[in-house]
């Protein structure tokens, strides 16, 4: 149960959280890649409606996702940030036109297409963001690895998502008594040591890890081939739900998605929404 | 056969899970977005030239998606690629480096380093930026700076923690071809 806190999981009763993790895995995927591939204004601003409203019917409530809306937020900003400091005029080479609203210094003006883009830009996260959030917690983290294998990947690959999930709070919890340990014992990782010297003492924590990690595999492994893992071609899911009639609809509009935000984005041959001309 | 194939699914798995915990919990920013000096690359480098190039490439996959995705945003995919990438890479030269057999000495350390940083400097400087073109139309200029940096702090990383790391590794296990007869 505690990878839940890993990603956040927040059980509800709601009909996204009712959907198969089969569904909002492929709904995710498809839904993610449609809103990488455009750049169109109009397109992203469709599919923003449309993941406000998934959020809105899942029930789970802002504050709970506080953390993660801050940090995409911290990230945005400074992402846009560096952007305009490295290219002030990537929007006009986009675009192709220049009107000029202010001339800061050097080359760096404020021009209205270097202001679209970065509107563009930050409207691409805020499409994303919603959807992400809710697929990592409306999901069951006991159902990704049934999810990954229904989709078409390697059960095998399944597995190894699913023992990464199980491990990854025992091998936090490691690392935090290790490091403890280590500390007491004057090894030091902070602001006081040289770089170098960090990287050597970290050397010292991550040995351990690693030699503890390497025995735990032997154990997993070995425990695995006396259940007789991996005989046959295929497994079954304890977790695994049959799919309702709501499944096969959120699948077919996923997919009308992504064709129409396609079709809309490339009708004009370009992936950019162009006001300018 | 059979049974290194069980070992690898459990390897992919703690090494994700070890990838994800060194990545999310105890990575030091930079200042540069979405760049961090990240010890993960140390074990990612480690393990894949353990398990091979399957294991190593699923390990970058995995371990790199469970992280951006809990930060709460969607995967970013050119980075997690770049990650798959040097999995792969370091992977390829496992039977070469054979671990296992506790001799971890001059010329395997130089091959060791040699590979992180090939790997790493491909990674980070070609496909990542590449893609972040391509998929996201960022300034060149930007992604390539943010590459060049990610490639300098990760081949640090994996050559200087990873090969300390490896070496004292190595000193646990039993050289082959240890034992006398007498």
């Amino acid at each position: 149960m505690a990878a839940n806190t890993v990603l956040n999981y927040l059980p509800r009763k709601s009909m996204v959280h009712e959907l198969t993790g089969t569904t909002k895995l492929a709904f995710f995927l498809l839904f993610t890649f449609a809103s990488m591939i455009t750049y169109d204004t109009r397109v992203l601003i469709g599919l923003m409606v449309i993941s406000f409203a998934a959020f809105r019917v899942s029930h789970i409530k802002l504050r709970e996702v506080r953390f993660m809306l801050v940090f995409m937020l911290v990230f945005l900003i400074l992402n846009d940030v560096f952007i305009y400091l490295f290219n002030p005029e990537q929007g006009v080479e986009i675009y192709g036109t220049r009107h000029v609203i202010a001339t800061l210094f050097w080359r760096y003006t404020i021009t209205w297409e270097q202001l679209f883009y970065t509107f563009n830009i930050s409207l691409k996260y805020f499409v994303a963001l919603p959807i992400a959030i809710l697929f990592i917690s409306a999901t069951n983290p006991s159902e990704f690895a049934a999810s990954l294998n229904k989709i078409g990947v390697s059960y095998r690959v399944g597995y190894s998502v699913s023992i990464a999930l199980r491990y990854i709070p025992d091998i936090q919890r490691d690392y935090h008594s290790i490091s403890q340990a280590q500390q007491a014992r004057g090894v030091e990782l902070g602001k006081k040591e040289k770089l170098l010297a960090r990287m050597k003492n970290s050397v010292n924590i991550l040995l351990p890890l690693i030699l503890s990690s390497l025995a735990r595999i032997d154990t997993i492994s070995n425990a695995m081939e006396l259940r007789g893992f991996g005989k046959k071609s295929k497994r079954t899911w304890y977790v695994q739900r049959p799919f309702s009639r709501n499944d096969y609809l959120v699948l077919a509009f996923g997919v009308l998605i992504l064709v129409l935000s396609l079709v809309i984005t490339f009708w004009d041959g370009n992936r950019f929404y162009n006001p300018f001309v | 056969m059979k049974n290194s194939s069980i070992k690898t699914v459990v390897a992919v798995g703690i090494g994700a899970a070890l990838f994800f915990v060194l990545g999310r919990f105890v990575a030091i920013p930079s200042g540069i977005p979405n760049t961090n000096i990240s010890l993960q690359y140390a074990i990612l480098g480690m393990l894949a030239a353990m398990y091979g190039p399957v294991a190593g490439g699923l390990i970058g996959l995995i371990g790199h998606t469970l992280i951006d995705l809990s930060w709460g945003g969607s995967p970013w995919w050119s980075w997690v690629i770049a990650s798959t990438f040097v999995g792969i890479i370091v992977g390829l030269f496992a039977k070469k480096l054979a671990l296992n057999e506790g001799d971890f000495g001059g010329k395997k350390i130089a091959l060791f380093a040699i590979v992180n940083v090939i790997a790493n400097v491909i990674a980070w400087i070609v496909i990542a930026p590449s893609l972040d073109v391509l998929i996201y139309a960022e300034p060149v200029a930007k992604v390539f700076s943010q590459g060049v940096f990610a490639a300098i702090a990760n081949s640090l990383t994996a050559v200087i923690v990873g090969a300390l790391l490896v070496a004292a590794y190595s000193k646990t296990i039993a050289k082959k071809g240890s034992l006398d007869k007498e």
